[in-house]
């Protein structure tokens, strides 16, 4: 309810603004935030993609964002505003507002839009999205090395198939380095709730585990390691500050240089609409330093992150043994297609906890 | 065992926020005033909390800054719902929305900061004592106020005279008024009471349970402190036992997947909520039986002058 007050306060300031922007001919690009830009999370890391392109372009382009929008109604509404307020080109950046963006999208034919994590397009409207489970396969090969008990913790929000995906991704590199790594799986059911986080992160500790991965937002669990001295992994961006001592590394959310990619595309006329799932080689995320591990990890991971980039490791290469213990089919050659990873709904092999709702 | 005393630690320091804000909204409902903005009296609290114990480096002046800040928002709920004789249901949803804007607008400068965390007691041999010696005396500050909070607001409720008066506001305010009493002026003592126990609350997060400040960070525990009083059928007693139990099922529902655990983790989050309708499909075929709300609770109180 807070959100939808915000974006509609919001909205009165973007109405507002019609009047003020008259002459200015630069192009107008709109962003659609689900959290506040203070999360430390998704929706800061997408705001420093958008003053990436502001330092970037910053004479040709007039950026607007209004952060707190609610999945649902309210975000079409909230999209409308922007489109109504004069931007050109408007990201909307969570899954929920899949239908929404779709459904402005058709209303206004000369609009064009781009929405992060969804899988519908349209003429106008583009998807973008990153690969993240090869930054977690990365994380897996770490941990495996890392770990003294063979026992690792991880939290995860939902079970959808970017979070499967990334478990299973960790548990593949992992076996490569131990076949007989365990890992614990707690589902929080929740993106942001530091509080539960921590205590999950209590729970696995408390279970034998020593070191953590989130698939969650908040640092809680990167603090809650640090102060039992056990390793773990920031999520979405730099989460050191929380753990000196305890961050391996963390994924990094890096929008940066595919908004100045597209604002440019649009800029010269040339923009199309098309579905980007970009990985490691196309910069859309990163890897943050490899810390706190000895010169031989840190190198094997240098090294895997180099082959994953080359296009020479892949994460979900083929044959692949499911948790029931039959392979899995292979549609990419010799590895898994792009759909059965965005469609993934089964754990691999070794994994001995139950999938929610399988 | 080492297992079992560290989830008996988790679970106390999970239930501690709830029960802090629960005896806070039990005090209010019996004098007969349903705030519904605990939720935003609390992440207030949390904001402001931080910034006390971040300015000045010391948790107490944190959890001042809390209590007050929940004692400011309860006074604008007061205004509102007893001195305009505004809806409270209403007044109470809005008191949660202000909230989340305030704490957001307060905390902006300190998203990710860090502070040093409430210490927890260290006696020399009793924390040592196996099992029950961290558990009895390796707690931080707030967890054992929590406790003598509620102990002292079920000796104020049941024991001394003004605690029969504000029930007795909660229960007949035409009544307590007719007899003398100054219904709006006790409740708006309640209701700050109730606010300062929510701002306690919120700032219990920032302070003891994770050590910095992020917009959102009460998520949602003002709801389950609300559901915790018609858990607690409005009885300190009940509520103690309500606290611990939403807070234990919360933990050892988390334990319970890490064990492998073949129950949906859907449908273990879900337990305290549906813990609650339970109960109150229970209080409510049980009507005859025992007190169930303050009759008075949330109607509005006009005195004719």
């Amino acid at each position: 309810m807070r959100k939808s007050l915000l974006a509609l306060a919001a909205g009165f300031l973007l109405a507002g603004s019609i009047s003020a922007a008259s002459a200015a001919d630069r192009l107008k690009v709109g962003f659609i935030y689900l959290g506040p830009i203070g999360d430390l999370g998704w929706t800061y890391q997408h705001d420093l993609g958008r003053q990436a392109l502001v330092k970037e372009l910053g004479d040709k382009i007039e950026t607007t964002y209004l952060e707190n929008v609610p999945e649902g109604p309210d975000a079409e509404r909230s999209i409308e505003q922007l489109v109504r307020a004069g931007n050109k080109l408007i990201f909307t950046t969570s899954f929920g507002y899949m239908d929404p963006t779709l459904k402005v999208a058709k209303k206004y034919p000369n609009v064009h839009f781009e929405h992060a994590t969804g899988y519908k397009r349209n003429p106008n409207m583009s998807t973008y999205s990153a690969k993240w489970f090869q930054g977690r396969y990365i994380q897996g090969l770490i941990a495996a090395k890392m770990s003294k008990s063979g026992v690792l913790g991880y939290i995860g929000s939902f079970p959808i198939p970017e979070v499967v995906s990334g478990i299973n991704a960790t548990m593949l590199a992992a076996q490569t380095i131990n076949p007989n790594i365990k890992v614990k799986i707690i589902w929080a059911n929740t993106w942001f709730d530091p509080g539960k986080e921590a205590d999950a992160a209590k729970a696995l500790i408390d279970q034998g585990a020593d070191v953590i991965m989130q698939h969650t937002d908040s640092p809680a669990a990167m603090q809650i390691a640090s102060e039992r001295g056990k390793l773990a992994f920031g999520q979405d961006s730099e989460m050191i500050k929380f753990g000196p001592k305890t961050q391996l590394t963390s994924i990094l959310d890096t929008w940066g240089p595919y908004y100045i990619e597209r604002v440019k595309a649009e800029l010269a006329g040339t923009w199309k609409s098309e579905d980007s799932w970009g990985g490691l080689d196309s910069h859309m995320f990163a890897m943050a330093p490899y810390t706190n591990m000895p010169d031989d990890v840190k190198k094997m991971a240098e090294d895997a992150q180099a082959a994953i980039t080359a296009g020479k490791l892949h994460p979900f290469k083929c044959p692949m043994i499911g948790q029931d213990g039959k392979p899995v089919e292979c549609k990419g050659g010799d590895h898994l297609d792009d759909g059965q990873i965005l469609g993934m709904n089964f754990y691999v092999k070794g994994i001995d906890d139950k999938l929610p709702g399988k | 065992m080492e297992l079992v005393e560290a989830i008996i630690l988790s679970v106390l320091a999970a239930s501690t926020p709830l029960l802090i804000a629960a005896t806070g909204e039990l005090v209010a409902e019996r004098s007969g005033v349903l705030n519904l903005g605990v939720e935003g009296m609390m992440i207030v609290g949390a904001a402001c909390g931080f910034a006390g114990a971040w300015l000045t480096g010391s948790i107490l002046i944190g959890a001042l800054f809390g209590i007050i800040a929940g004692m400011l928002m309860s006074l604008v709920f007061a205004l509102m719902a007893l001195g305009l004789a505004v809806n409270q249901v209403a007044t109470g949803l809005a008191l949660t929305i202000l909230g989340v804007g305030i704490s957001g607008l307060i905390g902006a400068g300190f998203v990710g900061e860090r502070i040093t965390p409430a210490a927890h007691l260290n006696l020399p041999v009793l924390t040592d004592i196996p099992l029950i010696g961290r558990v009895l005396f390796g707690e931080d500050g707030f967890v054992y106020f929590s406790v003598a909070l509620i102990v002292g607001v079920g000796w104020f409720l049941y024991r001394t005279r003004a605690g029969l008066i504000l029930r007795a506001c909660g229960d007949n305010h035409v009544s307590a008024h007719a007899l003398g009493y100054p219904v709006l002026r006790i409740r708006t003592l309640a209701v700050m009471f109730g606010g300062a126990c929510a701002g306690l609350a919120g700032a219990y997060l920032p302070l003891a349970y994770t050590p910095f400040f992020i917009p959102g960070m009460t998520a949602g525990r003002g709801w389950i402190a609300l559901a915790l009083v018609v858990f607690s059928s409005w009885r300190p007693g009940r509520l103690v036992v309500g606290a611990y139990l939403f807070g234990a099922v919360t933990i050892l529902q988390l334990h319970a997947q890490g064990w492998g655990v073949g129950i949906p983790s859907q449908f273990m989050s879900a337990l305290p909520y549906l813990a609650t309708v339970i109960v109150l499909i229970l209080l409510s075929r049980a009507r005859s039986g025992g007190s169930t709300a303050p009759a008075a609770l949330g109607t509005v109180f006009v005195p004719d002058r």
